[in-house]
């Protein structure tokens, strides 16, 4: 069975070293799978391209036929691995703006491995005050583990790799644990019709 | 099939000119255009109901009498009238009226209001939105066919001996449509009465509204009202029409960019070919039309937006002369001719008494029957 994860990244910059931080957590999880047995599938999301997208589906609050579609791979996903850059002390608005994006309930469950990128150290609990209770929120499996990497984290890769290898693991102990639960089918037939009966009586 | 308009009445600024339109221009130029709907040979005119700003038609029953004045042949209807907010024993006793004032020419369409704040003003809770869209209306179809009624409910008062006055016209009470942007609930609520569904169709994708109304034939199948290309399906659609397809883009982007429901979003361009919206020349809206028919099946009422955005008056007239003259008639011909026999027309006054003399149960949905 092939195992898919989708790396979400807000990184703007090219190269992006949020993307960079996004390749090598999903490379983390991949290859513990594989150790595994597993057989792994890595699709990666560059929100940059989506940005025009994501402002549109505001003012008409439906998505584009583009949009859709990479909302419909991030639902399907089996692991999502989502970073950002931080930007005044949180998550950035175009990551905001893609996670406002998911419909209701398209991460239930889901093992999620968090990921943020900044110039110091200093932001690195952006990871535990905004991003862990955003999917908290979202009931997103996280990672006990999620990894910040500062600039200074690039010049130094033997820390980063130690922690984006812990991370991968724990990333991939949740996909091979984890049954995914059904996704809620806000037309599923007998479950509207139990509605509306119990509305009329 | 029947062809119409429909107008959520919203004041809007023409962006070309900066001219606002006062409430008074906007309710009057309402009315022409109705009238011009009828003249050109329409068959449908629907008016919207909002308590909100910018929107002004907060009192369809009234509007839509004065309508009835004013014309002979038009069937006048609503987009929506708000089963939630509104007590359901006045809509019951305005709409009979109405009946009687318009001979007939009546039916409507409930749905539940999009905006939140809407329903504390009315003693209401958003939330319990789909439910008093349920209550509500079985309520109502029991005021339209019970001459007393007792009733206890959850949201409204009980009724002892009550008689919802004047009786329905003929005893016939109007066709309803439910009309649904996204709740499957209300897709099963008009199946499950053998009510026709209106999908708005119009702001967002098409594969969305084909989902609701897939939905609802099953579901009109299955609770017995004939079978799935039977059910009675209304879409909406949003047209602007010059005879030249470059006029049309040229004079209608300022409109689209700065309109309240896209506007500084998407491009046209985009927008045209994600939703249904339709900017060109009248063989492009023919065109754009009939695949509504390839997507949804054989359907019974095409209802086109047509004045909103800040468009003048004097252009919307021209839209319903190009929709009367040189699109209506042709995708009229067109659907008909390709419509199957066991496939029904949209119920109207006359066929629905004609249905309640014969004994057949299901008469009403075979009986071929058009405002005459």
């Amino acid at each position: 069975m092939t195992r898919r994860i989708v790396v979400v990244s807000a990184g703007l910059g090219q190269p992006s070293s949020s993307r960079l931080l996004g390749d090598r957590l999903a490379a983390a999880a991949a290859r513990a799978l594989r150790a595994e047995g597993e057989q792994v599938e890595v699709d990666v999301v560059e929100l940059r391209e989506l940005a025009v997208d994501l402002a549109n589906q505001l003012v008409t609050g439906f998505p584009g036929a583009r949009l859709a579609a990479v909302l419909d791979r991030v639902a399907a996903a089996d692991a999502v691995v989502a970073v950002t850059p931080v930007f005044n002390a949180s998550y950035s608005g175009l990551f905001k703006m893609f996670v406002d994006a998911l419909s209701v309930g398209s991460l239930d469950g889901v093992p999620v491995l968090l990921g943020a990128t900044g110039g110091s150290a200093r932001h690195s609990l952006v990871l535990e005050h905004a991003l862990r209770p955003l999917f908290a929120y979202l009931r997103a499996t996280t990672t006990s583990t999620g990894v910040f990497a500062a600039t200074e984290d690039w010049g130094s890769p033997g820390e980063l790799d130690t922690r984006v290898d812990r991370a991968g693991r724990e990333l991939a102990v949740l996909v091979a644990g984890l049954a995914r639960p059904a996704a809620v089918d806000p037309y599923d037939v007998s479950a509207v019709s139990a509605r509306f009966s119990a509305l009329s009586a | 099939m029947q062809f119409g308009i429909f107008t959520v009445g919203d004041v809007t600024t023409d962006p070309t000119t900066g001219r606002t339109p006062s409430e008074a221009e906007r309710i009057k130029a309402m009315v022409t255009i109705a009238q011009k709907a009828e003249e050109v040979g329409l068959d449908v005119f629907a008016t919207g109901e909002h308590h909100n700003r910018p929107f002004v038609p907060s009192s369809p029953t009234t509007m839509l009498g004065y309508i009835a004045a004013k014309t002979s042949r038009l069937l006048l209807s609503t987009s929506t009238t708000l089963i939630t907010t509104n007590d359901p024993v006045k809509i019951a006793e305005d709409y009979a009226m109405l009946q009687y004032l318009a001979d007939g020419r009546v039916d409507l369409m409930m749905g539940r209001g999009n905006t939140g704040p809407v329903y504390p003003w009315f003693g209401k809770d958003a939330r319990d939105g789909i439910a008093l869209a349920v209550e509500n209306y079985a309520l109502l179809r029991r005021l339209w066919t019970e001459d007393v009624v007792d009733w206890t409910g959850e949201f409204r008062t009980p009724l002892q001996g009550f008689t919802s006055t004047p009786r329905p016209l003929d005893g016939v009470p109007p066709f309803v449509w439910h009309g649904s942007i996204r709740s499957p609930e209300i897709a099963e609520q008009a199946a499950y009465y053998g009510d026709g569904f209106f999908a708005n169709h119009i702001f967002w994708p098409t594969h969305h509204f084909q989902r609701l109304v897939g939905f609802y034939r099953d579901r009109f199948a299955f609770h017995g009202h004939g079978t799935r290309d039977q059910a009675i399906v209304g879409l909406g659609g949003q047209a602007f029409i010059r005879p030249k397809s470059q006029d049309a883009v040229r004079e209608f982007r300022p409109y689209f960019d700065s309109a309240p429901v896209y506007g500084h979003g998407p491009a046209l361009e985009d927008f045209m070919r994600e939703t249904p919206l339709t900017v060109g020349s009248p063989q492009e809206v023919i065109e754009r039309t009939m695949t509504f028919r390839e997507h949804f099946g054989d359907y019974q009422r095409q209802l086109f937006l047509a004045d909103h955005a800040g468009l003048p008056l004097k252009t919307v007239l021209e839209q319903l002369d190009l929709l009367g003259e040189h699109v209506v008639p042709v995708l009229r011909r067109e659907m008909d001719a390709l419509r199957p026999a066991h496939v029904p027309d949209a119920p109207t006054h006359a066929s629905r008494v004609l249905a309640a003399q014969s004994p057949a149960p299901t008469a009403q949905l075979t009986t071929a029957g058009r405002a005459a």
